[in-house]
């Protein structure tokens, strides 16, 4: 869940990829409100929330699961193949470093 | 005064080119969602103004954009297409079951009495309906669930549902063709559909004549004479004179009966257009010239059109969407290729000059004609 009334939430800043930003309507980082503890899971269901002509886009209607040509990055570390349930390092909850969602350089 | 607005959907974007009814001078707007596959544009027959655009990547998945101001703005509307049910298998390119996965949407089709109604066919080949504008779909899973769906296979573009007509004399009557399934139709709304593919050869199925597994290219129809069908199948072009319950081939005189896009003249039935390509594996024009050929007399004839087309050094293709014919007094033809031209007929294939010549590849073309 998101929201200003849960107690330990945090803002999260998220960087999508630059057709996503067209898509929402959005320039530079998004920052969103998650409440503790911050997982992969309750973070794109913030985004989806706030932005929801961004379903399907990053993740799969249906299975839920990242869509093959984007990646999760976390202080340097690839969280793609982590559980969405995993809790986010510190500093990307307390909004000090912000979460990746990155397209593959590939294509034509 | 009169006009024409065509809606280009290219591989990196959409374009809209407009023009008066002389279509002389055009102007061309966009890219519309540059960098992303358009796989079509189309406008709603009751209300210009709205219009429907397939917008997906390989990145991001598909999303569908409606606008309701003839393009100037777009909004993004519903993109969640869930097949009815357990989806099941259809056959995958080695004979083996391969379950059914959406990967896009090829052909957006907007019903013909209500503005907010509009189909998709889409890959893996289904038909999807939404009486909402868009915003949400429903697939009409009579078809996928016709006894021969684990039978399909794809073609070399994928399991693509490519073509949707709905018959404008009978709001029932619709016909849907799939490459590599063939063509079919449904007499009572979509809730059950029949193959109607008899009298199609295949000769590279093991049986030629089966009910289902052709690769039927693309399908055309006059609205004024529904019964009336021509199919550009992989090989041959087709005609059937009773709503495709019995099939004939027309390809008569033409250098190479593979290729894409069909269509028919708004003011003569009997009028129709196609792109030789040549196959199986080079799929762009053959000698190097891009012709149109023009039948008359509803096939069999053909003549070849060349004035203002690249008569050297020409090798494009033009896929099967990217044909579409104005309804001005003198009907307009216009086709866009994989090279990214789009050209314009303002003579009914007579002559030809380039509307544009540099866009990204052409996926389709459609037109609008503007009171």
């Amino acid at each position: 869940m998101s929201g200003l009334q849960e107690k330990d939430e945090g803002l999260i800043r998220v960087v999508i990829p630059q057709h996503l930003r067209t898509l929402a309507g959005v320039t530079g980082e998004v920052m969103l409100q998650v409440g503790a503890p911050v997982t992969m899971r309750k973070v794109l269901d913030a985004l989806e929330e706030r932005f929801p002509m961004l379903r399907g886009t990053i993740r799969e209607y249906g299975t839920g699961q990242r869509r093959a040509f984007l990646r999760f990055f976390a202080c340097e570390e690839d969280w793609s193949h982590e559980s969405v349930d995993k809790v986010l390092p510190a500093v990307v909850a307390e909004g000090k470093e912000p979460l990746l969602i990155i397209g593959a350089i590939a294509g034509g | 005064m009169s006009g024409v607005r065509v809606l280009v959907g290219t591989k990196k974007g959409a374009f809209i080119l407009t023009a008066d009814g002389k279509r002389k001078n055009w102007q061309v707007s966009g890219p519309f969602f540059a960098g992303w596959e358009i796989y079509h544009v189309k406008g709603s027959a009751v209300d210009p103004n709205r219009l429907y655009a397939s917008q997906s990547s390989g990145w991001f998945g598909q999303l569908i954009q409606r606008s309701d101001d003839g393009g100037a703005t777009w909004t993004p509307v519903g993109n969640k297409f869930a097949y009815d049910g357990v989806p099941g298998t259809h056959q995958w390119y080695d004979g083996t079951a391969h379950p059914w996965e959406f990967k896009r949407v090829w052909h957006l089709e907007p019903g013909l009495a209500d503005v907010d109604t509009v189909y998709a066919g889409v890959e893996d080949a289904a038909l999807f309906k939404s009486s909402d504008g868009g915003t949400t779909w429903e697939e009409l899973s009579g078809l996928r669930g016709h006894g021969s769906g684990p039978h399909w296979q794809p073609g070399a573009g994928g399991m693509c549902l490519h073509t949707i007509i709905l018959d404008p004399s009978n709001k029932e009557r619709m016909y849907i063709a799939i490459s590599a399934a063939g063509t079919f139709r449904t007499d009572d709304a979509g809730k059950t559909w029949k193959p109607i593919n008899k009298g199609l050869v295949s000769g590279t199925m093991p049986d030629p004549t089966a009910e289902v597994g052709h690769c039927v290219h693309h399908v055309a129809m006059h609205k004024a004479r529904p019964d009336v069908l021509f199919m550009q199948k992989h090989w041959d072009i087709m005609r059937s004179d009773n709503a495709g319950d019995n099939w004939r081939e027309v390809s008569g005189n033409l250098p190479t009966d593979f290729g894409f896009v069909i269509d028919i003249h708004a003011h003569e039935p009997e009028t129709l257009y196609v792109v030789p390509i040549k196959s199986d594996s080079e799929h762009f024009v053959p000698d190097g010239k891009l012709r149109v050929y023009r039948s008359r007399s509803g096939g069999n004839e053909w003549e070849a059109l060349t004035s203002g087309l690249p008569q050297k050094d020409c090798y494009v293709n033009v896929y099967r969407d990217a044909m579409a014919v104005d309804s001005l007094d003198e009907c307009g033809i216009y086709f866009g290729t994989s090279g990214g031209q789009v050209y314009a007929s303002a003579d009914a294939g007579d002559s030809w000059m380039p509307i544009v010549r540099d866009l990204p590849s052409v996926l389709s073309v459609e037109v609008q004609t503007l009171a």
